[in-house]
Order: structure tokens, then C-alpha cells, then sequence
């Protein structure tokens, strides 16, 4: 008995340490007070117009939607077609392939930033949006490569045999069989995509310039020089975004499940 | 019959543009970086007459008349201040004294009104050969003076690999730094993770879930958030150090920003879910009956747990470690937003050099460190985690 109560305090106590520092400064994002502080004197939503309407902050939003769009269209084309071509096990290589797409994941940001920097600056794309999103894609591509892959190895080939047995040109079925099919993992891959851009810091501190400010950059030199409650009411933003994101994500792997 | 290599084809079509994109976006600025670390062409650039006449000498008698005719020319032709002074920086920190020295000969050589003769003329020190052989070392284009500085070493005059001085011996301390934080991070995600892997094994239905999901909400938030979360938690007037005086623990707030404590509290939170969920993994593909059939048997139950779970789960441990090892390791964000400047790891001195002092070289050079240093661990990881398969 004494060793189920250790237990239960344990499991208690570390989904305390998970889950209350994401929950604490939720209220925070609503204060009337300039500082981050708890008790909060009054409610406001003074923070929030300052994320919406104060220049840096909006500017800052909007390249993040621009940067993070970008990212996920690039991102989820070269990630699927690639995932589909990686279906064929007669590739030479396959394995080192694999291994190359996934790689970006590993890699630290900051050596990558450097590498993309003296690259970029030698193209003369530093401190362009084109810069930007080419290098967050490079980071959120494995994310859409692995979760198109999954979707793709719950296919069953049969299906697309029996369309081609029927007749169905190779663009046909693809077209009608094997894209739908997939279209779970695509969708998750690109929401996947679209978080790693919102959330990339590293590589945007050193390819992008002072008109590519993300919403994450702004974040980070706010905390680092500044800090405000609007990081609170960006946080509160991110936080409730997460949620709707984890709930696609879901809602899109349980569809996949059915499917099987 | 014409399915297969059309098939292929087709494969290849659809690999190839994330292939070239990757090639040219993710391999290729890897590869610039590296070229950085041992690239050194601050000199050559400048001294092309220089670099022809050099490598014929014999590196220890004085410098002959056209050595010297060659360098003066190759001074005059210098247009570019920011170059010249890169090529200062370069020549002194292979020999003190350049500084001065090419200061002073410049400025002879720009008097028009009365030529000098030759350097030695307008120095007494361009007799010597040690400042020859600087600039002879410093012709070739490749160097490993940048990676040897990496891990503190450098080359004394005899061109033998030697420590370098105390005070200059700074990134091996914040190695050793990057390697303990990492290390102390991946021991406490072991020591919270592993039994709670377990706990959650154990556990079905909406308990399980509810551990499970507690664990995946902050791994799918923004770091930057739980970053920002942390700092505002542990400040001064934060949640943390009311909650404490008001229990009445403490009577004046405790640091927890700004040190070690806060990043290796804020960097343990963020890493935790990668230690959680492989071990988790393994543990629930070990049947449940093993337990109970070690205790039938007689054992007691911290022996089962000894010689049964442990080993099986090892796996588990040994690839979630590895993981939370890697990442923290490179970090950057955490450290620098909730550390002190004493709790700077590598990743944070890579970008002082390449964007505060924009010395590509060291840059570079700590780069290659960190990145060895990941793809070893990772190959690892690869192996470890690539035997799963052959086990079941």
C-alpha cells in the first residue's frame, strides 16, 4: 500500500512539473500590470492589442504567417514526393537516403546556422524571405517525410494493384487511390511543418534580417531584452494554437486508423 | 516487364528534388562551414608576389633582397583597410609585435617623398627570420590553427602541437561545461523518467493516458514558450519563490535565474518527454506475467525488478539518454535566455563568434567540434535503436 501511494505522489508530482509551468503563465497573458507577476491587480487585454497593433509585434506575426506558409508548401511537396519515391525498395541506397532526409533533426541548429549563413550570404539571400523559408524547410521536411511514410506503410498495395489490374493508368491510381490514401499523413505532415517554422529561432537569428523578425525571434529578444506580459499573450497564443494542432493531428491519425 | 525500371525511374524522379534540395541547402552549408574552420586566406589574399617568392627560402637565414622587394610591393598594392586589418590580426596572433610592425612599414611605404630602400630600413626587425617564417606559415591556405584553438591547442614555433597558455585556454573549459550540464540534464530525465515510464506501463485506461498526454502537451508546445515559461516561473518575484515563502521555507528569494540551477531545471523539463517515451516504449512490449512469474519463483521483489525489468528496459534507458544527451548538448535557446554567462554552452559560443565577431574560422572550428561530437552519439543512438527489429 505505503509503495502505491509513493507512486501515486510520484506520477503526481512530475505531471505537476510537465504540465504547471505551461498552465501558470497562462493567466498572466491577461494582466493589467506591466510586469510578470502573480497576484495579478486587475484583468486586462491591454497585452494582446499590444501583440496586435505595436508594430514589431504585428509585423512579427505577419512574417510568421508568410515565412510559416511558405515553409509548409515547400516543405510538404518535396517531403511527399520524396516519401513516395522512397516506397520503391529497388532504390540504390535507400537506407542512406533515409538516413539524409532524417538528418536534419540531429543536427544543431547552430552549426546548421552557421553552414547557412556563409551559404546564403554567398548567394546573396541573407536577409530575404527566400532565405528564411529555405532554411526552415530544411529543418521541417523530416517531419513531413516521416509522417508521409507512415501513412504510406499502412497502404495496402493490393488496393492499387486491383486499380491497375482494372486498368488504371500509374497517374491514375495514384491520383485516385494512393494520394487519398496518404492524405492523412500530408495534412499532419504539414501541420507539422508549419509548427517547426512558427517555432524555429536559431537558423532565422542567422539568415534572416531585421524585415524577416518571426513572431519566435521577437519572442526570444523580447525575453532577452525586454520582457513584457505581451510574451505571456504570445505564449497564451502558442499554447492554444498547440492545442488546435495536436487536435488535427489527432483527429487525422485516428481517420488513418480507421481506414486500416 | 516494363513496370520495374519505369517504376524506378519514376522513384528517382520523385527522391530527386528533396535530394538536390537537401545536397544544396543542408550538406553544402555543413561543408562551408567546415571549409571555414580550415580555410586561412587572410594573408595569401593579400601577398600574392609574397606567396611566390616565400617557399623558396631556406626558413633561416635573413630575408633576401627579393623577399623583401616582394613584400613591399604586395604592401603597396593593399587598397582594402578591412582586409589589411584582418591580415594584422592573422600575422600577430601567430607572432606578436605585426601590429606595430606593419603599422609603421605601411606608413614608410606611403611616403612617396622619400622612398625607403628596403624593410630593413624602415625596421630593424624585418631582419629577423622569426617574423619571415610567421609570414611564410601564414601563406598556406589551409590551416588547423582554428580546430587545435577549438580544443585549445596551438602550435609553438617549432610547428609541434603544444597546450595553449591559461589565458587562452577558454573553450575547453566550456566543453567540459557543455558535456557536464548535458550530462547532469540526461541523469535527472533518467532518474524522473525511468520511473515514470514505468508507473505509466503499469497503468491502463484513462490513467495511462492521462500520464501519457501530460507528457506529450509541453513536447508539442513551442520550447520557446516553455523557455519563457521557466524564466517567468523562476524570477525573483516569480510563482516559485512566493510559493516557497509563503509555505515559509524560505525568508529571501532564492536565485534561480541566471545560474546553473534554473538551466539545468528549465532544460530538464524540456527534455523529459524524449527520455519518457522510448523507455516507455520498450517497457510495454515486456510482457506483464514476467513479474509475477519472478515472484512465484520466490524473488523478491526489488531482485525481480533487478534482474528481470531492468535489463529487459535497458534498452529503453540507454536510447532515451542518448537522445536527451544529443539534444542538450547542442542547445542554445535555454542556456542563453536562463543561464548566466558563466552557464554558456558550446552552441552559445559558436554564435558569439559568428555573429558578434564574425570570426567565421573559430565559428567554424567549435562547429565541426559539436557536430563530430553529435553524429558519433547519433550513430550510436542509429544502432542501438535499428536492433529493435532483430529482437523481437
Amino acid at each position: 500500500m505505503p509503495m502505491k501511494i509513493t507512486k501515486f505522489a510520484f506520477a503526481s508530482l512530475t505531471i505537476l512539473f510537465l504540465v504547471a509551468p505551461l498552465i501558470a503563465i497562462l493567466p498572466l497573458a491577461f494582466t493589467s500590470s506591466v510586469i510578470l507577476t502573480y497576484p495579478i491587480p486587475s484583468w486586462s487585454l491591454r497585452w494582446f492589442e499590444e501583440l496586435f497593433f505595436a508594430d514589431a509585434w504585428r509585423r512579427a506575426i505577419v512574417n510568421s504567417l508568410i515565412i510559416g506558409t511558405g515553409t509548409t508548401l515547400l516543405a510538404t511537396v518535396l517531403g511527399t514526393a520524396a516519401a513516395l519515391g522512397l516506397r520503391n525498395r529497388l532504390i540504390f541506397f535507400r537506407g542512406t537516403i533515409r538516413t539524409l532526409f532524417l538528418l536534419p533533426m540531429v543536427v544543431p541548429a547552430v552549426v546548421l546556422g552557421v553552414g547557412m549563413q556563409v551559404l546564403l550570404a554567398g548567394f546573396g539571400l541573407t536577409n530575404s524571405y527566400a532565405g528564411v523559408i529555405i532554411a526552415h524547410t530544411v529543418v521541417a521536411v523530416p517531419f513531413v517525410v516521416v509522417s508521409v511514410t507512415g501513412a504510406l506503410a499502412g497502404i495496402d498495395e493490393r488496393v492499387e494493384l486491383a486499380a491497375q489490374s482494372l486498368g488504371a493508368s500509374p497517374t491514375t491510381v495514384f491520383r485516385r487511390v494512393t494520394l487519398p490514401l496518404a492524405m492523412p499523413g500530408v495534412a499532419s505532415g504539414a501541420v507539422l511543418a508549419f509548427a517547426t517554422s512558427l517555432d524555429e529561432v536559431v537558423l532565422t537569428l542567422f539568415v534572416a534580417g531585421p524585415n524577416q523578425r518571426t513572431l519566435a525571434r521577437q519572442m526570444f529578444s523580447s525575453i532577452r531584452e525586454n520582457i513584457s506580459p505581451a510574451i505571456a499573450a504570445a505564449a497564451f497564443l502558442f499554447i492554444a494554437a498547440t492545442i488546435i494542432i495536436a487536435l488535427v493531428v489527432v483527429l487525422s491519425r485516428s481517420m488513418l486508423a480507421k481506414r486500416r | 516487364m516494363i513496370a520495374g525500371p519505369s517504376r524506378t525511374v519514376r522513384s528517382l524522379i520523385l527522391l530527386a528534388p528533396l535530394l538536390v534540395f537537401l545536397i544544396g541547402f543542408f550538406i553544402w552549408p555543413l561543408f562551408s562551414m567546415m571549409s571555414q574552420s580550415v580555410s586561412d586566406t587572410a594573408v595569401l589574399r593579400l601577398l600574392p608576389r609574397s606567396a611566390v617568392v616565400l617557399p623558396v627560402w631556406d626558413r633561416k637565414s635573413p630575408p633576401t633582397v627579393s623577399m623583401q622587394t616582394a613584400l613591399m610591393e604586395d604592401l603597396k598594392a593593399v587598397d582594402d583597410d578591412q582586409a589589411l586589418g584582418d591580415m594584422v590580426r592573422r600575422l600577430n596572433s601567430a607572432r606578436s609585435g605585426f601590429r606595430t610592425l606593419i603599422s609603421k612599414t605601411t606608413s614608410a611605404l606611403g611616403n612617396t617623398a622619400n622612398p625607403p630602400a628596403d624593410l630593413v630600413s624602415i625596421d630593424k626587425r624585418w631582419e629577423k627570420p622569426e617574423f619571415w617564417l610567421a609570414i611564410a606559415d601564414a601563406l598556406s591556405p589551409l590551416t588547423d590553427r582554428n580546430l587545435l584553438a577549438a580544443v585549445d591547442l596551438g602550435r609553438n614555433a617549432a610547428g609541434d602541437i603544444e597546450h595553449l597558455p591559461a589565458d587562452q585556454s577558454v573553450n575547453r573549459v566550456i566543453l567540459v561545461r557543455t558535456f557536464w550540464i548535458a550530462a547532469l540534464v540526461t541523469f535527472f530525465c533518467a532518474c524522473i523518467g525511468f520511473p515514470y515510464a514505468m508507473i505509466a506501463a503499469s497503468l491502463d485506461g484513462w490513467k495511462r493516458d492521462l500520464m501519457l498526454a501530460a507528457v506529450l502537451l509541453p513536447l508539442w508546445t513551442s520550447l520557446l514558450v516553455r523557455t519563457a515559461a521557466w524564466f517567468i516561473l523562476l524570477q525573483e518575484q516569480g510563482l516559485i519563490n512566493d510559493l516557497l515563502r509563503w509555505i515559509g521555507v524560505i525568508d529571501a528569494p532564492l536565485p534561480l535565474i541566471f545560474n546553473r540551477t534554473g538551466v539545468i531545471i528549465a532544460m530538464t523539463h524540456v527534455l523529459l518527454p524524449f527520455m519518457v517515451l522510448p523507455i516507455y516504449s520498450v517497457l510495454i512490449t515486456i510482457p506483464k506475467n514476467l513479474m509475477p512469474a519472478a515472484a512465484s519463483l520466490g524473488a523478491h521483489p526489488l531482485r525481480a525488478f533487478l534482474r528481470v525489468l531492468l535489463p529487459l528496459s535497458l534498452r529503453g534507458v540507454a536510447s532515451g539518454s542518448l537522445l536527451v544527451f544529443i539534444s542538450a548538448i547542442g542547445y542554445y535557446i535555454t542556456p542563453a535566455l536562463i543561464g548566466g554567462p558563466g552557464d554558456q554552452m558550446i552552441s552559445s559560443i559558436i554564435a558569439f563568434y559568428a555573429t558578434g565577431s564574425a570570426n567565421w574560422g573559430m565559428a567554424g572550428a567549435l562547429g565541426v567540434v559539436l557536430l563530430v561530437a553529435t553524429l558519433l552519439l547519433y550513430s550510436v543512438y542509429a544502432r542501438l535503436s535499428a536492433e529493435e527489429p532483430g529482437r523481437r
